[in-house]
C-alpha cells in the first residue's frame, strides 16, 4: 500500500524539530512509526510532512534514581523491556513493554510515540496513568491525569513534542492484558499500582480512552487483595464494542484482568 | 525524488525513491532483492522482516528514506561463500517450510531472536514468533528448526 505523498524531514535536534513543526501546520512527528505509517498506508492519515525524530539521541535514554525512572521519548519498547534498571525498579513497566505488538514492532516503536498517539488499545497509556507519571514536553510538564483527553486525543498542542516521561517508582505494580490474538492490542488491559499517593487502577483497550476505576482503587486501598475486588462491576455503557468483543464482554474482562493484576503485583 | 543511500548486505547502494517509498518496495523494486516478501502489508504477518542496523524490523512499516545511511541485511545476505546460514540449513533439515512464502521473514526473525536469546526453549520461540504468520505449517517444524539452529549456533551437538 502507498501513502499519500508527503515531505520527509529528519530533525537534527528537538529545537530543529520544533522549528520544522512551526513551518508546516499539517506536519506530523515520526518516531517509530509503527502506528502512524500503518494509518498513512490505510490513507487514514495524510500529513503534509513527516519530521523524523527517531534518531535523536537526546531523546533516547533511561535514567533511574531511587524514586523514579525517567525515560526519553524516543526510547524503544525493546530498550524499556530489556533495561536492567527498569526490570529492577518497575518490573511491571518492563513487562508491559515486552508484550507490546511483536519483537519487530518493539524494535521500532517508542514510548513517546505511543503516549502521544493515545490509541484506545495501546499499552503505555495504562502505565502512564496507573503509575501517576509525568509527561515532559518542550514546553511544560503534564500530569498523567491531565494528559489523556479522549480517543487519539491528548493535552498536547500542535507544536508540542514529548521529550520524556517520568515514572515514580511504586511500592507494587502489575499489568495484565487480554490481547487481541492477531494484533496483540489490548482487548482489556489493567495496570494496578500501589503508589505513595494511593492505589491507582488504569484500564486500556476497553473504552475510547484509558481511564481509572475509583471503586477498585478505594477497595484496594482498604485491602490490597484480589478478593477486595469481588462484587465490583464495570458499567459497560460507553465501552468499546466491535467484532472482537462486545462492551459487556470487555466490562467483564476488566474485572478479570484487575483481579489477575492484583494477584501478580510485585 | 531523492537519492537514498544505504548499505545492503554489505554493499553500498544508492537509488532514487520518493519519500513515501516503503523500505520493502525499495529493496524489491529498486534493488531487485525479491527475497523479502510482501504478505499482509499491514505489519501483522512478518514476511517482510529484514534487519536494520542489526535489529529485526518490518520493512513494510518503514520508509526507505528512514534507512538512509543504515546497514540493512535481507535474506539474500545470510548465505556466505555459497554456504547457507545455519538457520537456513536448519529450516531445510527440519522441513521448516511448506509453500515458503513466510520463510524469509521467519528466518530473519529467527536469526535476530537467536542473537538476542541464545538459549531458546520452545515456548520462548513461539512467543518470539508472534509477529510472523505461517498459513501452511502449523508452526511445529518452524519451532523445531529454530530450536535446532540455536543449538547448532551455540556449538552444541544436535
Amino acid at each position: 500500500m502507498i501513502t499519500y505523498p508527503f515531505n520527509y524531514k529528519r530533525a537534527t535536534s528537538v529545537a530543529h524539530a520544533e522549528t520544522l513543526l512551526k513551518g508546516s501546520p499539517d506536519a506530523k512527528l515520526l518516531a517509530g512509526g509503527q502506528t502512524l505509517i500503518a494509518a498513512m498506508k490505510m490513507r487514514l492519515a495524510s500529513p503534509s510532512d513527516l519530521i523524523d525524530i527517531s534518531r535523536l539521541t537526546e531523546l533516547s535514554y533511561i535514567r533511574a534514581s531511587s524514586d523514579a525512572v525517567v525515560i526519553g521519548a524516543a526510547t524503544t519498547h525493546f530498550e524499556v523491556a530489556n533495561s536492567a534498571d527498569i526490570v529492577k525498579r518497575i518490573p511491571a513497566l518492563a513487562h508491559l513493554a515486552s508484550i507490546i505488538g511483536d519483537p519487530a514492532v518493539r524494535h521500532k516503536g517508542t514510548l513517546g510515540g505511543s503516549v502521544a498517539n493515545n490509541d484506545p488499545a495501546a499499552d503505555y497509556p495504562a502505565a502512564v496513568l496507573g503509575l501517576d507519571a509525568t509527561i515532559k514536553t518542550n514546553r511544560r510538564s503534564i500530569a498523567a491525569d491531565e494528559f489523556f483527553i479522549g480517543m487519539f486525543s491528548t493535552a498536547l498542542s500542535d507544536e508540542e513534542i514529548i521529550t520524556e516521561v517520568a515514572f515514580p517508582i511504586p511500592k507494587k505494580a502489575s499489568y495484565k492484558k487480554f490481547p487481541n490474538p492477531a494484533s496483540r492490542y489490548a482487548m482489556a488491559g489493567v495496570f494496578i499500582a500501589q503508589t505513595n499517593s494511593g492505589v491507582r487502577v488504569a484500564v486500556t483497550g476497553a473504552g475510547p480512552c484509558v481511564f481509572r476505576v475509583p471503586a477498585m482503587e478505594a477497595a484496594l486501598a482498604k485491602s490490597f487483595s484480589a478478593g477486595a475486588l469481588e462484587g465490583i462491576t464495570i458499567d459497560s455503557g460507553g465501552l468499546n464494542s466491535d467484532i472482537h468483543g462486545s462492551a459487556e464482554y470487555r466490562a467483564h474482562l476488566v474485572g478479570v484482568m484487575a483481579r489477575r493484576a492484583v494477584a501478580a503485583a510485585l | 525524488m531523492a537519492v537514498v543511500s544505504m548499505t545492503v548486505n554489505g554493499k553500498a547502494v544508492s537509488a532514487e525513491a520518493e519519500d513515501r517509498t516503503l523500505l520493502v518496495y525499495f529493496l524489491r523494486e529498486q534493488l531487485r532483492l525479491t527475497g523479502t516478501h510482501i504478505g499482509c502489508d499491514t505489519s501483522q504477518c512478518g514476511a517482510c522482516v529484514v534487519h536494520v542496523d542489526g535489529k529485526a524490523v518490518k520493512s513494510c512499516s518503514m520508509f526507505a528514506v528512514q534507512a538512509e545511511g543504515a546497514h540493512v541485511t535481507t535474506i539474500e545476505g545470510l548465505a556466505k561463500d555459497g554456504k547457507l546460514h545455519p538457520v537456513q540449513e536448519a529450516f531445510r533439515d527440519n522441513h521448516g517450510l511448506q509453500c515458503g512464502f513466510c520463510t524469509p521473514g521467519m528466518i530473519m526473525t529467527a536469526v535476530d531472536m537467536i542473537r538476542r536469546k541464545p538459549n531458546l526453549d520452545r515456548e520462548t520461540i513461539r512467543h518470539e514468533l508472534e509477529g510472523n504468520i505461517c498459513r501452511c505449517t502449523g508452526y511445529h517444524n518452524i519451532v523445531s528448526s529454530i530450536e535446532d539452529a540455536a543449538k547448532r549456533m551455540s556449538g552444541a551437538t544436535r
